[in-house]
């Protein structure tokens, strides 16, 4: 463990998850956020949002996040000067997000159009029986029954977003996978224990996570 | 039975090291260096796997299926005089952050990868050479101002993660700002459309690529080294016996006019007569 007792390492270590960690917070907000207004969409009774949110969930979700992220950083910012900061770090980090968030929408948007399908018809007839708009259905009556039932993929969909996060780091962030080949270049006598070190740090941050979705899930579940 | 399930823990870490480490390559476990390093292997085996860069231009550049350029002359030159045929060879892509763990592991047995001879390198690995000297220089567009790393202050300069050229603006020009890829085939869009004012590394690189085709008359090498960059062949650190019969063969080759041939074949392309290869500075497989 000698690597990790010299604290320039270390502090590079702890610098590189906390790249991950801000990048998956960010990016779930916002993927959220997307994600839900794209379910929304998809579920609409206007053509052209239905096939907009269809379109946006086919393009994302089958492409690989590589090239989204790539496709950030050489697209949007190389070809197209979309800076997001002056900062190069924080550059890489915005243009991160961008990516993450967009791809995890469409994860996000297909687990809620799930919880939404779940919903019994009857919920959605009696809320226009009463004369409720389509939007005031989906928000008052819908929506929140739905995200009951999708908590724990959604949870999924988190512990997916925080190991993808990686990948920014083709893009050059230091963040943590950048960090470990670092490592591991200067100390090619230990790249098992570096190994197990950072794969240990994902398994702590995520398995709990998985336990409290489940939990969450339990707890908040419409009982039918 | 826990103990066993320990045991099936612990395969399976090190499995998932040894796929991250070569990308999932099957010869793990029977490619390290059997009785006596390389010259065993070489004579044993007839093959050997060595390490060349797939991206540098000139110098180590994968199309399709085949490397080429004056790395994989040398590298060439030396399975020759160990007695390996060229159809012996299997050539292992590395990048610069990967050529000790390769040689410390025995995923290759050798690397010719513009791999700079350092005293951390040295207490890891073995090498022999110098086959060539560089310096670390600046690539630029072909109308910048820049002359020089002392006017980087401010200015964004890309290099590849990890590498001695990054690691030098680093600690000896704090101002600049560093831009780190995985490759330097990625600082080069960057270039061009001016996100980034200068790439970094060694001149002879830097040549390599402003003289591909794409960027002809785009960019030009500042010409101001400010280091001495010797490459050497990097082996296993206690391989001294196969270092010595590296740097034979280097003089062998300096004598013979195969080290000329090989310049010529690649980078001599550009136009750079053959450098002499200075047999006296060869290492002394640390032994010294």
């Amino acid at each position: 463990m000698h690597v990790f007792t010299d604290p320039d390492n270390f502090d590079a270590y702890v610098s590189g998850f906390l790249w991950i960690l801000k990048l998956t917070g960010a990016s779930a907000v916002c993927a959220l956020v997307i994600g839900v207004l794209l379910a929304a969409m998809r579920v609409s009774p206007v053509p052209v949002l239905r096939g907009f949110g269809a379109a946006w969930v086919n393009v994302f979700r089958n492409t690989p996040l590589t090239l989204v992220i790539f496709f950030c950083y050489f697209g949007l910012f190389a070809t197209l000067g979309l800076s997001l900061s002056q900062d190069l770090d924080l550059n890489i980090y915005w243009l991160g997000v961008i990516g993450l968030s967009v791809y995890t929408a469409a994860f996000v948007c297909e687990a809620v159009r799930s919880g939404i399908n779940t919903v019994p018809t009857g919920q959605a007839e009696a809320a226009r029986a009463i004369g409720l708009s389509f939007a005031q259905t989906l928000r008052i009556v819908v929506l929140p029954q739905a995200a009951r039932s999708v908590i724990a993929p959604l949870g999924s969909i988190l512990i997916a977003l925080c190991k993808n996060a990686t990948i920014v780091g083709t893009i050059g962030l230091l963040e943590s996978s950048n960090i470990m080949k670092d490592l591991i270049n200067s100390n090619g006598d230990a790249v098992i224990p570096i190994f197990l070190v950072f794969a240990g740090t994902f398994a702590a941050l995520l398995i709990p996570t998985g336990y409290f979705f489940g939990w969450l899930a339990n707890r908040l579940a419409v009982k039918r | 039975m826990r103990m066993k399930r320990m045991a099936a823990v612990a395969a399976v870490a090190g499995l998932a090291v040894a796929m991250t480490a070569c990308g999932g390559d099957s010869d793990e476990g029977n490619s390290g260096t059997g009785a006596g390093g390389i010259v065993g292997k070489a004579e044993g085996q007839k093959k050997l796997v060595i390490g060349v860069k797939a991206d540098q231009p000139g110098l180590g550049l994968q199309t399709g299926s085949q490397y080429e350029g004056f790395d994989v002359e040398i590298a060439k030159i030396i399975a020759k005089g160990l007695g390996v045929e060229e159809s012996g060879i299997e050539w292992k892509t590395t990048v610069s952050a990967n050529r000790e763990p390769f040689i410390e592991q025995g995923t290759v047995d050798l690397v010719v990868a513009t791999y700079t001879i350092n005293d951390e390198r040295k207490q890891k690995i073995n090498f022999a050479g110098p086959y060539y000297v560089a310096g670390q220089d600046l690539l630029v567009k072909s109308d910048s101002t820049l002359t020089g790393p002392d006017q980087l202050a401010g200015k964004t300069v890309c290099s590849v993660t990890g590498s001695t050229p990054a690691k030098r603006i680093q600690e000896n020009y704090p101002d600049a700002r560093l831009q780190q890829f995985d490759a330097y085939s990625k600082c080069l869009p960057l270039l061009e459309n001016g996100q980034v004012d200068a790439v970094t590394t060694d001149d002879i690189i830097l040549a390599g690529y402003a003289a591909q085709d794409q960027y002809a008359g785009k960019f030009k090498v500042v010409g101001s080294t400010f280091s001495d960059e010797p490459y050497g062949i990097g082996l296993k650190k206690d391989d001294t016996d196969g270092c010595e019969k590296v740097n034979e063969i280097l003089k062998t080759a300096a004598e013979d006019g195969s080290y000329k041939a090989a310049w010529d074949a690649t980078l001599g392309k550009s136009g750079t007569p053959a450098p002499e290869l200075d047999t006296t500075k060869l290492t002394h497989c640390g032994a010294a």
